[in-house]
């Protein structure tokens, strides 16, 4: 689930709040969101996509806390690794073009008669 | 029915069509109704663009080439255990080619495949419903991110409109409309898997309400196998899986469905995945096709393809179980005057039969219930003309349970022992306890805001596992992933569908034959 806003790397666009389809986040008035309800996450780790600033850490682990350190997650270089991996920048969307799973899903059979 | 009344002053709207849910077959209802020539609103519990189970995951379309479609829907329901429709599969795979069609010529940023031509059974899904997103925007469809709906609003037996909460400001809304599509989603009772915030059955609670029929519901028995303790519910690359107990010896396959080979052992001890046989240049595309499938390992520094990893089976419910709100043809009708249903809302037995439907199948019926239920509550609109603004309705439904309800869902419904496989005994042990949930933790009517959502939502999911396990019960033998071990094979005499209806007291409507119920 979600575990880390960085205050050092949050504009307070409040990008995150807006999107979050489990409302995880509540907004402060001039600071990083809050993560008001860590509970309710489902772990699909696209509030980091949308944010512009690679600001968001969420641990793979759905069931609860992990409370890693954000100085683990910047050691780690995680911070924005999704978003790299797939090709958005600055919480827009970029890389579906290149997307190579036609190769997988022949590679399956999928789709052949 | 009782009508639940609202303190706060309300945001009003009237539109032609209102749509209830954000994922891709309420995107795709919102354009075609907006193409009808319709007004259209669209009310969703989350964001439009990250709702739903699709948005997280990155899905196929199941796109057979023209030439072949009937024969691949033939394979598929020869598989299907009897439920399965072909000329209905056709049907559905020919609108959503036609979709897929429309998403090539807004310019949507298909990948091209070997030989140069655009690539489209892929859809990567994040960036799908952010194009629909702007789409749908673009169109001018008013989009009202984080408005659930909590009820449907009727007069005299027609539905015209709904009423909710919006989340952030707690204010009290409804949207009167002269159709109402609800494509809110699946069910999967609070299990932690991807898509599950929203995913809470609402769609099903708001259409039994106003006098709906749900089928299929016993096939919830639907589960993904995930590595352990994550929310990745992505089956795909489980393809080039070899399972092995902790001692490292592999458990062998005997033709079994994956899960059920997982299910079983795990009853054992932890079991553990690698991804053997995987070429390298496959494992290369995998690392730059589906990034979501490999984030878990990255991010715990495991290569799955060289090191075991320990997994587990999480529910998928509805959502890519089959069930839903029963739908009397394509134009995904409901039977409630006014009321269409599209996506995994809707029930989809005559195209995935009695197994699941995830992946390519529910896809492709996202694209095309929601385009069918789009222009049918469109042209149902126009019919009404002005006078639908007259009407005078009021909201329906009364469900409240207390949070604690919740919990007796997850205890009874999550469990592989509960639900994966199944007994007569322990399918009445749990609705002994669901029932009572039912009638003992009700909640008082009039809380407002997030409260009152949460009394709703634990409503509809109680409600649907009382629907799921009285189907279940009423359905005495297997078939697909519906897995009895009291009474392991199929029975001929089932080879049709079982609709439930009712909240209080559940109804059992057996439904004639599929070769006789269905003419295609």
């Amino acid at each position: 689930m979600i575990e880390v806003v960085s205050e050092a790397r949050c504009i307070s666009c409040d990008i995150c709040v807006r999107v979050c389809p489990a409302d995880v986040f509540d907004a402060v008035p001039g600071a990083a969101p809050l993560i008001a309800r860590q509970d309710a996450c489902q772990t699909c780790f696209l509030c980091e996509l949308y944010c512009p600033t690679d600001a968001l850490y969420v641990d793979p682990n759905g069931d609860g806390p992990t409370n890693v350190a954000e100085s683990e997650i910047e050691t780690l270089g995680l911070f924005g690794s999704y978003a790299r991996a797939m090709g958005w920048k600055r919480g827009q969307p970029g890389g579906a073009d290149l997307d190579p799973t036609f190769y997988i899903r022949t590679a399956m059979g999928e789709n052949r008669s | 029915m009782a009508s639940s009344t609202f303190t706060l002053p309300a945001m009003e709207h009237v539109t032609d069509v209102l749509v209830i849910g954000g994922g891709p077959a309420a995107t795709w209802a919102a354009l075609e109704a907006v193409r009808a020539g319709s007004r259209v609103a669209l009310v969703d519990k989350g964001y439009v663009g990250t709702s739903g189970a699709a948005a997280p995951t990155g899905v196929g379309t199941w796109f057979p080439p023209k030439a072949s479609r009937r024969e691949a829907a033939e394979r598929r329901a020869a598989r299907s255990f009897g439920l399965a429709d072909v000329g209905w599969t056709v049907r559905t795979l020919d609108e959503s080619a036609a979709g897929l069609e429309q998403l090539a010529a807004w310019n949507y940023p298909f990948p091209h495949d070997e030989t140069g031509a655009l690539y489209t059974p892929n859809l990567r899904t994040a960036d799908y419903m952010h194009f629909m997103r702007r789409r749908v925007r673009m169109s001018g469809v008013r989009v009202y991110d984080h408005h659930p709906a909590l009820h449907l609003i009727v007069s005299d037996g027609v539905v015209c409109g709904a009423s909710g909460i919006a989340r952030h400001s707690a204010r009290p809304w409804t949207i009167r409309a002269a159709a109402v599509i609800v494509a809110t989603g699946g069910c999967v009772f609070g299990e932690r898997v991807q898509g599950a915030a929203g995913l809470t059955g609402d769609g099903y609670l708001m259409a039994v309400e106003a006098g709906a029929v749900l089928s299929s519901m016993e096939f919830i028995g639907q589960y993904g196998i995930v590595p352990f303790k994550t929310a990745s519910n992505k089956g795909l690359i489980y393809t080039w899986a070899t399972f092995m107990r902790e001692d490292g010896t592999t458990i062998e396959s005997h033709g079994e469905d994956r899960q059920v080979l997982v299910a079983r052992a795990l009853a054992d001890g932890p079991v553990f995945a690698r991804f053997d046989d995987v070429p390298p240049e496959l494992q290369r595309n995998l690392r730059a096709g589906q990034p979501n499938i490999l984030l878990p390992f990255n991010r715990a520094g495991i290569n799955p393809f060289e090191e075991r990893f320990p997994v587990m089976l999480r529910c998928e419910g509805t959502t890519r179980g089959v069930g839903g709100i029963r739908i009397t043809g394509e134009t995904c009708a409901t039977g409630v005057p006014g009321l269409f249903a599209a996506g995994d809302a809707a029930s989809r037995e005559r195209l995935t039969g009695a197994i699941s439907g995830g992946g390519g199948p529910n896809s492709a019926w996202s694209i095309a219930s929601g385009r069918w239920a789009g222009r049918s509550a469109a042209s149902f609109a126009a019919h009404l003309g002005k006078r639908h603004e007259t009407r005078s309705g009021a909201a329906v439904g009364t469900a409240r349970l207390q949070p604690a309800a919740v919990d007796v869902v997850k205890a009874e419904v999550l469990p592989v022992d509960r639900n994966f496989f199944r007994t007569g005994r322990t399918l009445e042990r749990s609705l002994a306890q669901l029932n009572a949930a039912w009638s003992t933790l009700r909640s008082p009517d009039g809380l407002s805001g997030m409260d009152a959502l949460r009394t709703r939502e634990a409503a509809a999911m109680t409600a649907t596992a009382r629907w799921s396990y009285t189907a279940a019960l009423h359905r005495n033998e297997s078939r697909g992933i519906h897995r009895r071990l009291d009474v392991p094979a199929i029975d001929p005499a089932f080879a049709r569908t079982i609709s439930v209806s009712g909240l209080d007291v559940v109804r059992v409507h057996d439904d004639a034959p599929v070769a006789e119920a269905i003419a295609s």
